[in-house]
């Protein structure tokens, strides 16, 4: 059972962790909690489609499907961060200041939240669909109540650090907050584009420049839960390729340029009629 | 993104058919067989993992900075290296108590 827990936390720590991220990221938008909550809902609805369907994605395209499949996933999700991390350099600052004065919900996000939900539920449909795959195999050899007891387990561990980290969040002041959770997506995509990279690396599709950059695996290993909260919050990998670094960097500096210029763009002109 | 579609397109043209050493290795009773490979340096490898059992694996390593889902009665393949001599374990993450392995670089 414990051996269940183990793995099924593994793989929902990433879903947990970004769906706090973003569900912070969020605050002071209305209707996030239903957004965000119907994006983990789609999640596992895919999760469960997508495992029944692996043999015929990992069989497709000459055996590359579950590469291009992953990669696919991992950069549509970074889109959808990207495009919030740029809203925000425009609303971010109005967002901010009525945040101090009102606690609750004060704005519509709009198109920027269905992005937010999509990345997601992008997220908890590729973890959730090895998870199920894994489920289904262990099942055949252990008692279901044992399976059922670990399944549970592992992802009450996985939402309790969701939970945790959402806390810890929301405690930071309103004047550092959006400036905080703006990084957290920055280097949250950033990382995403880097494991995209490694899929498309594994297929062969692109080549690793550098096939191992640096090794920090005895300094910190991966396994551990340190290794692996660091693999989800900033992307942290004991041994990265040229091509994981260049894409990583290539993300992180991209936004930061994007969302300076947008900011300032929008600082110069007059505010529009529908801001706060 | 625009640098990252550009290698993209530039990458499937050079390497995707170039021809790379192959090496098998099977799954049966959620054990590696066989458990050791070697491999040589300095070269792509094309590792195709044949799982032999009724259930799904998922092929890990940390140190390969790989991983693969590989359904059951079904072969996977998953490019790694060039690669320095060294060792590189490798797990079978469902089963790790059993599916261990490793590919020794020379």
């Amino acid at each position: 059972m414990f051996a269940t827990a183990i793995i099924v936390f593994r793989e929902t720590l990433e879903a947990a962790l970004i769906a706090s991220i973003v569900l912070a990221a969020t605050r002071g938008l209305t209707g996030r909690r239903r957004w965000i909550g119907g994006g983990i809902a789609a999640g596992v609805a895919g999760a469960l489609v997508i495992a029944a369907l692996t043999e015929l994605i990992a069989g497709a395209l000459q055996g590359i499907g579950q590469e291009l499949f992953n990669a696919s996933i991992l950069i549509a999700a970074v889109a959808m961060l990207a495009w919030h991390h740029l809203w925000m350099a425009v609303h971010g600052r109005a967002l901010a200041s009525r945040l101090r004065r009102l606690s609750d919900s004060v704005r519509q996000g709009g198109a920027t939240i269905a992005a937010l939900s999509i990345a997601v539920s992008l997220a908890v449909l590729r973890e959730g669909a090895e998870t199920v795959l894994f489920i289904q195999g262990i099942a055949t050899s252990e008692p279901l109540r044992n399976v059922l007891a670990g399944l549970a387990l592992g992802a009450a561990g996985g939402a309790a650090l969701g939970a945790l980290l959402y806390l810890g969040l929301v405690h930071v002041p309103v004047k550092h907050f959006f400036k905080l959770t703006g990084w957290m997506i920055v280097a949250l995509a950033a990382g995403l584009a880097a494991q995209a990279a490694r899929f498309l690396e594994q297929a062969n599709v692109l080549p690793p420049i550098v096939p191992e950059l640096w090794d920090t695996s005895s300094i910190l290993s991966e396994a551990s839960l340190p290794g692996q909260l660091l693999h989800v919050l900033v992307g942290y990998t004991s041994t990265p390729s040229g091509l994981q670094f260049a894409c990583y960097a290539a993300t992180a500096l991209g936004l930061i340029v994007a969302s300076r210029w947008r900011s300032a763009a929008a600082a110069g002109r007059p505010p529009q009629a529908h801001a706060i | 993104m625009r640098t990252f579609l550009a290698l993209c397109c530039f990458a499937v043209a050079g390497v995707a058919f170039a021809d790379d050493p192959t090496f098998e290795i099977a799954i049966r009773d959620h054990r590696f067989v066989p458990q050791e490979i070697t491999v040589p340096a300095g070269q792509k490898i094309k590792l195709i993992v044949k799982n032999e059992d009724a259930t799904a694996e998922e092929f890990e390593s940390k140190r390969l900075n790989r991983e693969k889902v590989i359904p059951g009665r079904s072969q996977a393949t998953i490019y790694i290296g060039p690669l320095k001599p060294g060792e590189y374990p490798f797990v079978g993450e469902f089963n790790e108590s059993t599916a261990t392995g490793k590919i020794v670089v020379k």
